[in-house]
């Protein structure tokens, strides 16, 4: 090793190194890490001075152990004194240790951030760039506090030597990154463009970077980069392979720095000034050129280094999306490279061609390609490059070759990885039903993927086939036939059996009149699976059974008989035991007529955006498709006439626990609103769609129940009661976590509220505030309780003044007790007049269950007794969600807090988790909560996801603080 | 780039480097994760491949897994190439690289990945530029020990 001789052998750093090498096990690691680190100890606890040497080597050491993986508590102080050192070697060493193992100890931070202010400002640039090295790998808001001020005047300094300005410009982007509220736009950022011009090419090569990422965020400030981008890619691509000495590799000249001068101009539209466009077109065209020359290298970093700048010129191509000659050669280019021997060009090229293939310009060119794309998908070697083939095979699929990129893969689907499973049965089915010009074909294709790969058949998948049938009676028949026929299959999928429950229930009719599926064949059938299916299938089942009663008569006494025994009307299973109950009595009580009208077939299912395409987005993140896309997609499901409901909702089926509801409403599991075909169109708005991120998780609360808060059509306002505000539920949200606050406002009124409750009892201030100059009169308030609410909960409003000056407040004081548990929440009515126009406007009280909480301290042993002790599922309510806001312990806390329950500390054993206790106060009962709030904070941000876990004496109790609570976070 | 890590074929971590901020429980789920997938893989297979929201690219040279991840609109192949030239410097300077070479003066291996690489950037492309840096503190480091007396000068082969 001649060259690690210069300097500085730690030979007893090398000597503790072997020693580790030459350990057999783990623990004699361990022991010989141990003796080392109490040796190091008592050196550095020592009385005698250690000299800069030794402080080097222990700390060189320490440094070792810990990247071997074990945790330091020390040394960090010795390190910090070796900053300060003038000798290079042990500042060197000093900083490396910072670098790795940054303390947020404030005393030393400061200590650190001194030493690199005297680094930076002792005009030595070795020294200047060992602390911009510093600062960029630590990186913290600390140095950026301290630094982000001096580091742009380093960048931008006539005197400043190449290096210290390339290391600058990269601890400035480093700062920029974590602390961008910290680097300051100003008279540099101007200089910082022309860093482009400068005549060293590693000046260029750092600057880039910092330039790219501040013009993203501030597109118009750097738009001068364009021009001086251009000019410069211009040289490096017209040079020859010499003329740039040290930055040509491989022959290809600066690949790095053209990379980045093409990535900068892809935050930029394509340049306005012709020239500087002409110029641009010539330097694509010449590096679309330069890939059919021959190689001028046969090594694999000279076609590694050119391929790069090929690819991210094609990248620019398809941002610009406007030169269709360009485009289509860039098509070609990748095409020839789709059969590239070389596994890691076939691989981008697929992959590049699946943005290629969303423009209108190039999407015939890619399709030309798609027996080769077929063939990849069914020989490459390496699942990752199967994977882009799919993609790409989605990508270039329209209705021309839909039948053939589904059918094949379908048959992908067969041998598929398990990792990919998922999204391609989404995928499938989103082109299935996108293309789908027949539907007989659409509904083959959602069977073969259930019969295929069932266990990866998303809920949304099979709802959707089941909206589509419903909404085109031409399919219908075929669906009940074909259903029918895959469930004679001796083991068919559970996916299936919901499906075919589902499609025979409602048209099992149409193919009744054979013989071979008559009614009670039909029946058998489905009865077959009955016992194998999991308790929401079996609930379908059920509810399909009621059906076929009304279908077919004949079936009567046979189903009365199933529903009738033991197993069903006493099933340990709640929901299960209330339908067979409510069904039997149904189908003993009714009459022919009201039987028919109650089990009506199911009435078209409103458009909606497709609900698979939705989740394809969530789980692919934004972007993955395009905007093109989404749109087609919402044109294709309006011919569809598509629907984003969900069909066999068990949150629902759980509604029907609720002791009157209508009884159409949820009998085959749906969503009350939706089958009444009775229902007033303005209830739709109420309905939740539950695939719709935007849209409420809750349940829609009250008013949708038996149209008891009558629906004025929202244009037209009339003296009745106003329909709640769209917002309401939103709005409601705010107020679970806190008791005071603006409720609402618009242009006319602002709400305000104030909050206090005691045990059961609560009382609320409301402050209605005129924000006009004019007054308002006929105010009047009420108050009502929609449903069973109105035996939950006792509220009183005393009387308010019906006049309201002109930028005046009246307040209101309302009374609450809380009799019982309760779900939804009160409806607040505001009427008056504003210079002669009536104003009516409903807004949900924020009243919800949580404001009766009594905090409840306990131990962790109490706590994870009663825990147990809760153990039925019907008592615990769980949801995973995603953070919706940063995770901060802090504001956690307060929320927690402000929920009404006792935060409970050091119960948990881990300490990121929080739990709480509580016991809800009502009238006629105490209900016991207890909460579990799962974070996983280490996750990147838009990964972060909470696990909550509600449980509860009383079942609805969980279920709802669950939903109140998912919001909140 | 948003981090680069070095293994060996035993799965042994030999360099690590962050350039986004993560707890240390973090770093270790994602190395040992990444080892796994990546020693996983068949030696024909692609150098990329999709993880979390990261690109991965790696390469083998002899007994070490060169392993960077970048984001989704990085480019794929210029960070093979960046991984080849910083095998290039470490075999420049080391004389013939090997793994033993990296283990024993990791602080060294820290060094150069520095002056090539910062905040996750190519600082400098330039192989001479880069080891000029190097040689030149190489060199303040002779100086200090010429002065500094009787300090074993010792190279440690194995």
């Amino acid at each position: 090793m001649p060259a690690v001789s210069k300097g500085d052998g730690m030979r007893g750093l090398a000597v503790f190194i072997s020693d580790i090498r030459n350990c057999k096990s783990k623990e004699a690691e361990i022991k010989r890490i141990n003796k080392e680190l109490a040796n190091i100890r008592s050196k550095f606890k020592g009385d005698k001075a250690l000299d800069g040497y030794s402080k080097k080597k222990y700390v060189c050491k320490l440094l070792f152990i810990f990247l071997l993986g074990h945790d330091i508590d020390f040394g960090h102080m010795e390190a910090v004194n070796l900053l300060s050192s003038n000798k290079y070697t042990e500042k060197q060493i000093g900083y490396l240790f910072i670098s790795v193992l940054v303390n947020s100890n404030s005393e030393l931070i400061r200590l650190i951030n001194n030493a690199i202010k005297n680094d930076l400002s002792s005009r030595n640039p070795t020294f200047m760039c060992l602390a911009l090295h510093c600062i960029a790998n630590v990186g913290s808001r600390e140095m950026a506090e301290a630094f982000a001020g001096e580091i742009p005047r380093i960048l931008v300094a006539g005197d400043t030597m190449d290096s210290v300005k390339q290391s600058a410009a990269l601890c400035l982007l480093r700062l920029y990154r974590t602390s961008p509220d910290l680097v300051l736009m100003g008279e540099w950022t101007s200089r910082v463009v022309h860093l482009l011009n400068d005549q060293h090419m590693g000046v260029v090569t750092a600057a880039i970077s910092l330039i790219t990422c501040l013009s993203q965020k501030n597109p118009e400030e750097f738009k001068t980069c364009v021009s001086l981008a251009v000019s410069r890619l211009s040289r490096i691509v017209s040079s020859a392979s010499t003329d740039l000495q040290d930055y040509t590799y491989y022959f290809v000249p600066a690949p790095w720095l053209s990379c980045k001068l093409l990535r900068l101009l892809q935050c930029y539209p394509p340049p306005e000034d012709g020239a500087v466009k002409g110029r641009l077109v010539e330097c694509l065209e010449t590096i679309l050129n330069k890939a059919q020359e021959p190689p001028k290298s046969k090594k694999v970093q000279h076609s590694n280094a050119k391929n790069a700048i090929l690819f991210e010129a094609i990248a620019l191509i398809i941002h610009y999306d406007s030169e269709p000659n360009l485009l289509v050669r860039a098509c070609n280019q990748l095409g020839q490279f789709l059969q590239h021997r070389e596994t890691n060009l076939r691989y981008l090229a697929l992959e590049s061609m699946c943005t290629l293939a969303s423009s209108e310009f190039s999407h015939e060119a890619v399709k030309t390609h798609i027996e080769t794309v077929i063939n990849a998908l069914k020989t490459e070697r390496d699942v990752s490059v199967r994977q882009r083939a799919a993609d790409l095979l989605y990508a270039m699929c329209d209705r021309s070759n839909a039948k053939q990129i589904v059918a094949e893969m379908l048959s992908y689907l067969e041998t598929a990885d398990y990792s990919i499973r998922e999204e391609m049965v989404l995928k499938v089915a989103i082109l299935a039903e996108k293309y789908a010009v027949d539907y007989s074909w659409y509904v083959d294709t959602i069977l073969n993927l259930i019969r295929i790969a069932g266990d990866y058949v998303s809920e949304e998948v099979w709802y959707r086939v089941i909206q589509i049938v419903i909404n085109r009676d031409d399919v219908q028949g075929y669906a009940a036939k074909t259903v029918f026929e895959a469930l004679q299959a001796p083991a068919c999928h559970e996916n299936m059996v919901k499906v075919g429950g589902y499609i025979l229930g409602e048209f099992g009719n149409l193919i009744a009149g054979d013989p071979r599926s008559s009614p009670l064949v039909q029946f058998n059938l489905l009865h077959s699976k009955f016992h194998l299916c999991s308790v929401p299938t079996r609930a379908l089942l059920l509810s399909a059974y009621i059906k076929f009663i009304n279908l077919f008569p004949e079936t009567k006494p046979t189903i009365q008989e199933v529903l009738r025994c033991d197993s069903q009307i006493r099933n340990s299973d709640v929901e299960l035991q209330q339908r067979a109950v409510e069904y039997l009595k149904l189908s003993s009580i009714a009459s022919t007529d009201v039987l028919a009208t109650v089990l009506e077939e199911m009435p078209p299912f409103p458009e909606r955006e497709s609900s698979i395409l939705a989740k394809l987005k969530k789980k692919k993140g934004p972007g993955a498709v395009s905007g093109n896309e989404l749109e087609e997609g919402k044109r294709e499901g309006g011919e569809l006439n598509g629907a984003g409901e969900r069909p066999g909702d068990s949150s629902a089926i759980g509604a029907s626990n609720a002791s009157t509801p209508s009884p159409s409403a949820d009998l085959l599991g749906l969503r009350s609103a939706a089958p009444v075909s009775a229902a007033p169109p303005s209830a739709g708005s109420l309905l939740v769609d539950v695939f719709s991120e935007a849209g409420p998780a809750a349940p829609a609360a009250g008013a949708n129940d038996d149209g008891f808060l009558s629906s004025a059509p929202p244009s037209v306002v009339s003296e009745d009661p106003a329909p709640p505000l769209p917002e309401s539920d939103e709005l409601l949200n705010k107020f679970v976590c806190k008791n005071n606050g603006v409720l609402f406002e618009n242009q006319l009124l602002q709400i305000g509220v104030k909050s206090e409750y005691r045990q059961n009892l609560g009382r609320m201030y409301l402050f209605y505030g005129n924000k006009t100059s004019v007054q308002f009169v006929n105010f009047t308030t009420t108050v009502s309780c929609p449903g069973e609410l109105q035996s939950q909960l006792n509220v009183q409003l005393k009387p308010v003044d019906p006049l309201v000056e002109g930028g005046a407040q009246v307040q209101q004081v309302i009374n609450i007790e809380c009799l019982t548990v309760f779900s939804d929440a009160p409806l607040l009515n505001i009427k008056f007049r504003y210079g002669g126009a009536l104003q009516n406007l409903t807004l949900k009280l924020p009243v919800a269950i949580n404001k009766f909480f009594q905090p409840t301290e306990m131990s962790s042993h109490d706590f994870f007794q009663r825990w147990k002790q809760l153990s039925q599922p019907q008592q615990e309510a769980q949801k995973i969600f995603k953070a919706n806001h940063a995770m901060d312990t802090e504001v956690l806390k307060a929320k927690l807090l402000g929920l009404g329950t006792a935060l409970l500390e050091k119960v948990d054993p881990n300490p990121d988790n929080f739990v709480c206790a509580g016991v809800i106060q009502t009238k006629a009962q105490q209900v016991g909560c207890l909460l579990r709030l799962e974070p996983n904070a280490q996750a990147q941000p838009g990964e972060q996801m909470y696990r909550l876990t509600l449980r509860s004496s009383k079942d609805t109790v969980a279920k709802r603080l669950c939903e109140l609570l998912a919001e909140q976070f | 780039m948003q981090f680069m890590l070095l293994f060996s074929r035993q799965g042994k971590l030999r360099l690590q480097k962050w350039y986004v901020p993560l707890s240390d429980k973090e770093k270790k789920k994602i190395t040992r994760e990444l080892v796994q997938t990546v020693l996983a893989r068949k030696p024909k297979m692609c150098s990329f491949l999709e993880w979390r929201d990261l690109k991965i690219v790696y390469k083998r040279y002899a007994s070490l897994y060169f392993c960077c991840a970048i984001e989704d609109q990085d480019n794929e192949l210029i960070t093979l190439e960046i991984i080849h030239r910083y095998v290039e410097l470490l075999d420049k300077y080391f004389g013939s690289v090997c793994e033993l070479d990296i283990i024993f003066n990791f602080e060294k291996a820290y060094f150069i990945l520095d002056e090539f690489l910062l905040g996750g950037e190519a600082q400098e492309t330039s192989k001479k530029n880069v080891l000029k840096a190097i040689e030149q503190a190489d060199l303040l480091q002779e100086v200090n020990y010429s002065l500094s007396l009787s300090l074993p000068h010792a190279v440690f082969m194995v």
